[in-house]
């Protein structure tokens, strides 16, 4: 087990330097070089052709919806765009790859130079980006036999080419720095907003548990004072956004004891374990790869006219902070409150609930408090939860009907999220309405008074707030569904 | 009967054809029966298609019964170089690695032989990846050159031309990265065209050099080469490179000949020391001819050219060092040391080892080399810029001339073995051919007499701008015109009525 320094010592000692490497994978209907389908989830090797196996003699040719959708990321980055750049080849020996070179943007990316504004506890920090660029995913690798389902230690690989030629943008910062201690929450806020921007822009399902979303988080430590950076790990297998925020502050704790006790940190790929919270050395990257990268020459270049560029830019969705500060003052929130919001990954799917029916308010409680703390038990993000806003804002239509109550909301949510079903077939399957007609409650009132004559003495003297003890009474006997309203009006009528 | 079948052209054959007066069966089945009976000799084929050869004739000949519109050269064999894709064959490249691969889709350049009823005999031999300049670096055997059979008859594509020169196929499809269409060609007497880059579809063909690669025609007769150009050019949407032009007008330039007023611009680069004798006699006289024909003679100079053999041996071994990743044993190929006790990554090297011969080897460590980051721009950076240059030599030799010429090959066809320990003196068999591919314009070796010294075959190098093909054949046409009022026949004819082509069995008594 690795050493840990406590966060707030090595905030003391050293400011973290973030790097943050996001691939996005496109959602075009077909591959990137390829007319493939990329549906995700497809039984293996359904979706190929001689084109994305490699196979000797093929050729690749651009996917124009996936240029655009490179160009309107880079735009919404703040990025330039290239008015002509070129595929390169990077060369590397792995089964995943077909053709054993990966065809990818090195020096002429397609965007560059932008920059995202991050906020997180009120302050807003600015996140350089380096470059967006195009390139094709890899197959995927199953290791069988193992325990990890890693390499070590598997009895064999099977691979699975349907993701290989699936078009990704690789989003790339530059060193973030000034971050200090907010360093984890800043790195995981940029990838939120990165993923609301994206999704805005409807390129991209960027869904995380799926790998629509990857991120890989580089971090360093610079000592106070200093102006020479650290060596930095860049930590893989970041499945949720907090993960991310979880990683970097392992990342930091973990580097801070190693520099502290006088050692180095090596400069290596690490993996994020999170099961158990901590981070494992993977690949040392001491002796760098070369990857000989040169034009690919099967590929003519890339050369997106000022016109269409202008064109696409006009297509761009409200920048994110705007669309904050609107939302913000729309739907009558405190700052705290869309922090909150924001904080929890929820923007968009509050924003949903609301356009679904429910009121502002109640949509961010169901998914900040009682949503929120449910991702969290599942180690899931809120948008990885089986249940849609509009399944939230049915929920909040329920209560406002009176058909059920907040805890019997919580029970038509643990409904939902049990795949029973929309929420009114989930009140009915386990008969969670409450009871309002006045005859059955009329019972359990009388029942009540008679059991507690000194309360009901109490109240027929006035002591109006002594009926809390009644309701609850009441309550009890009917199971919790009871409309308390008017088992309140009920026993206030008959004792007055 | 079948020796005249043997002798036709395709065009001839194309007329006897549309004329009812032989079946495509017929020519098919002589065709197979030559290569039966000579190709134990020459080795040209690597695999035959006898059974699909004759049910495709079957068929062209009932729609052509039936008054189906054909194409020109519906019905009429071809040769395959072993580099297209072509279901149902094994696609080797003359490699191990790829010995038992069968392709589950068409070249680009298949797909359109079939669409224009051309019917596929079998595939040629070829240098491994086409690598070479002899077909010596085949992992199947060498091919002879049907005109001594002790001698090579040019590389990569020696399969192609051979079973072209020995009257086993009228026409063949070849590839040329460096020369590797007209350097066998010019040794074997017979006709070759490296057409525009991008002018015929690179999809399907296994590709050695990305940037370089160009499929085009072998065949006896300018016609013939025109004609199979034409079925097999045009653009083509499974290729990036691929230019989205019409195809300049290649036949009707091979038809016409008119070479009246046309500059052509000898490259004094291209000639001189290293030089045979012969070669040069032969390139003289043509010059010469042409020049009667109503061309005018200009010299050109190409400063550069000097520098096109060592740029080239940077940027192709670096392409071939990434296209030939592939071969990784994992998905297809040869595959050794899959025993269970060994790793992927052990696996891919033993498989490359046992897979791939000594050039090939050679020329993909010579590009991961030139590509290792520190040696980049050193190496293919520096090679770019040569190729730059040479590209700006041709525009200025094109502003003075419609063409230019050189001799296709510093020297006449040398003996199997001669040369494949000196990789440098193989190298050189494409000095001229070269530059072409660098800067990516047409260009055709024509057959211009036989080297006194030896008797054997000599080419002539037509270079013409990118997408003006045409000119080419019209030089090419003029040439074989008057070469042929001399001779009475083409070079070609000079080896099937001579006693050292007694073996092939096509004389035609009387015939000089």
């Amino acid at each position: 087990m690795d050493e840990l320094m406590d966060f707030a010592e090595v905030l003391e000692r050293f400011d973290p330097v973030l790097g943050l490497e996001v691939h996005v994978e496109l959602n075009t209907a077909s591959k990137m070089f390829c007319g493939c389908a990329t549906a995700f989830g497809a039984a293996p090797n359904t979706q190929t052709c001689p084109v994305c196996l490699g196979l000797p003699g093929t050729l690749p040719v651009l996917n124009g919806k996936a240029v655009e959708s490179a160009i309107r990321i880079g735009l919404a980055l703040n990025c330039e765009i290239a008015s002509w750049c070129r595929f390169a080849r990077k060369n590397y020996f792995y089964p995943d790859m077909t053709k054993d070179f990966q065809t990818s943007q090195y020096d002429e990316p397609i965007a560059y130079e932008g920059h995202v504004s991050v906020e997180t506890g009120g302050v807003v920090y600015e996140v350089p980006i380096e470059r967006a660029h195009m390139e094709e995913d890899a197959g995927k690798l199953v290791h069988v036999g193992g325990a990890t389902g890693r390499i070590e230690g598997a009895e064999y690989s099977l691979l699975d080419y349907n993701r290989a030629g699936v078009p990704l943008i690789e989003i790339v910062t530059k060193p973030v720095f000034g971050t200090g201690d907010r360093a984890p929450e800043v790195a995981r806020e940029y990838v939120a907003d990165l993923r609301d921007m994206v999704r805005a822009l409807g390129v991209s399902d960027v869904r995380m548990e799926q790998g629509s979303l990857r991120c890989d988080a580089n971090v360093s430590l610079m000592p106070k004072g200093s102006d020479t950076l650290g060596t930095r790990t860049e930590t893989k297998n970041l499945n949720s956004l907090r993960s991310i925020e979880r990683a970097l502050r392992y990342e930091i704790r973990r580097q801070g004891a190693v520099l502290a006790a006088g050692g180095r940190v090596t400069q290596e790929t690490r993996h994020w374990n999170e099961a158990g919270g901590y981070t494992t050395s993977g690949r040392s990257k001491e002796q760098a790869e070369d990857y000989r990268y040169f034009p690919e020459p099967d590929l003519v270049p890339v050369a997106p006219s000022r016109e269409w560029v202008a064109e696409l830019r006009a297509t761009l969705p409200e920048p994110p902070a705007e669309r904050r500060r609107r939302l913000t003052t729309e739907w009558g929130f405190t700052e705290a409150e869309m922090r909150d919001v924001q904080g929890a990954g929820a923007l968009d799917l509050v924003l949903a609930t609301v356009v679904a029916g429910a009121p502002p308010a109640a949509a961010r409680k169901w998914w900040v408090a009682e949503l929120a703390r449910r991702a969290n038990e599942t180690g899931t993000d809120l948008d990885g939860l089986p249940i849609t806003p509009a399944q939230v804002a049915a929920v909040q239509a329920l209560v406002d009907a009176g058909t059920v109550n907040d805890k019997l909301a919580r029970q038509v949510i643990d409904g939902v999220l049990a795949g029973e079903g929309d929420p009114a077939a989930v009140v009915a399957a386990r008969g969670l309405a409450v009871v309002s007609d006045d005859g059955a409650l009329g019972v359990a009132v009388d029942a009540a008074i008679e059991a507690n004559p000194d309360v009901a003495d109490k109240i027929r003297a006035g002591k109006v707030q002594a009926a809390g003890a009644l309701i609850g009474a009441v309550m009890r006997t009917m199971g919790g569904k009871a409309d308390a309203a008017k088992v309140r009006e009920l026993i206030l009528t008959r004792l007055s | 009967m079948s020796a005249d079948i043997l002798r036709a052209t395709a065009a001839e054959l194309s007329s006897e054809l549309a004329a009812g007066n032989v079946s495509s069966v017929e020519v098919v089945t002589a065709h197979l029966d030559q290569i039966t009976r000579i190709d134990e000799d020459v080795h040209a084929f690597l695999s035959l298609d006898a059974g699909r050869a004759l049910d495709r004739a079957r068929h062209i000949d009932a729609a052509r019964a039936a008054g189906e519109a054909l194409g020109p050269l519906a019905g009429v064999p071809l040769a395959l170089k072993d580099v297209f894709a072509y279901r149902g064959l094994p696609t080797t490249c003359g490699s191990r690695t790829l010995e038992n691969w069968v392709p589950p889709y068409d070249a680009t350049v298949t797909r359109r032989l079939a669409d224009a009823g051309l019917i596929i005999l079998g595939k040629t031999n070829m240098d491994e990846f086409a690598m070479g300049s002899s077909t010596e670096n085949s992992a199947f055997g060498p091919t002879h050159n049907p005109w001594d059979l002790d001698r090579i008859p040019g590389g990569s594509g020696g399969g192609s031309a051979a079973a072209v020169a020995s009257f086993m196929a009228p026409l063949a499809m070849g590839t040329d990265t460096g020369g590797s269409i007209r350097q066998p060609a010019a040794v074997t007497g017979t006709v070759g065209v490296k057409p525009t880059y991008g002018g015929v579809s690179r999809f399907g063909l296994v590709a050695l050099a990305s940037s370089l690669d160009q499929g085009g025609p072998c065949a006896r007769t300018v016609l013939d080469a025109a004609l199979l150009h034409e079925a097999v050019a045009g653009h083509d949407p499974r290729d990036s490179t691929s230019i989205p032009a019409p195809v300049p007008p290649v036949v009707a330039a091979a038809r016409s000949g008119d070479v009246s007023g046309m500059r052509i611009g000898v490259v004094s680069e291209l000639g001189g020391e290293g030089y045979q004798d012969g070669v040069e006699v032969r390139f003289n006289e043509a010059l010469v001819l042409l020049q009667k024909a109503g061309a005018e003679l200009v010299e050109v100079s190409c400063p550069h050219f000097a520098y096109a053999l060592a740029a080239y041996y940077l940027i192709l071994p670096a392409e071939c060092s990434s296209n030939l990743a592939r071969f990784d044993a994992m998905r297809y190929g040869l595959r050794i040391g899959d025993d269970g006790t060994h790793s992927a990554e052990e696996v891919m090297s033993a498989s490359r080892g046992a897979g791939f011969g000594e050039e090939v080897k050679r020329r993909i460590i010579i590009g991961t080399y030139a590509l290792s980051s520190g040696y980049y721009d050193a190496y293919y950076g520096s090679a770019q810029k040569v190729r730059t240059l040479i590209r700006q030599d041709f525009e200025r030799a094109f502003a003075e001339a419609d063409v230019l010429v050189s001799p296709t090959t510093p020297t006449t066809a040398f003996r199997i073995g001669e040369r494949i320990d000196d990789p440098m003196a193989m190298y050189k068999n494409d000095l001229c051919t070269i530059p072409s591919n660098l800067a990516g314009n047409a260009s055709g070796s024509f057959p211009c007499g036989l080297a006194p010294e030896d008797g054997l075959p000599v080419g002539l190098q037509v270079m013409a701008p990118a997408m003006a093909d045409d000119r080419v054949y019209r030089v090419g046409a003029a040439l074989e015109r008057e070469l042929s009022a001399i001779w009475g026949g083409t070079v070609i004819d000079q080896l099937a009525d001579s006693t050292a082509g007694d073996y092939l069995g096509v004389s035609r008594e009387g015939v000089l």
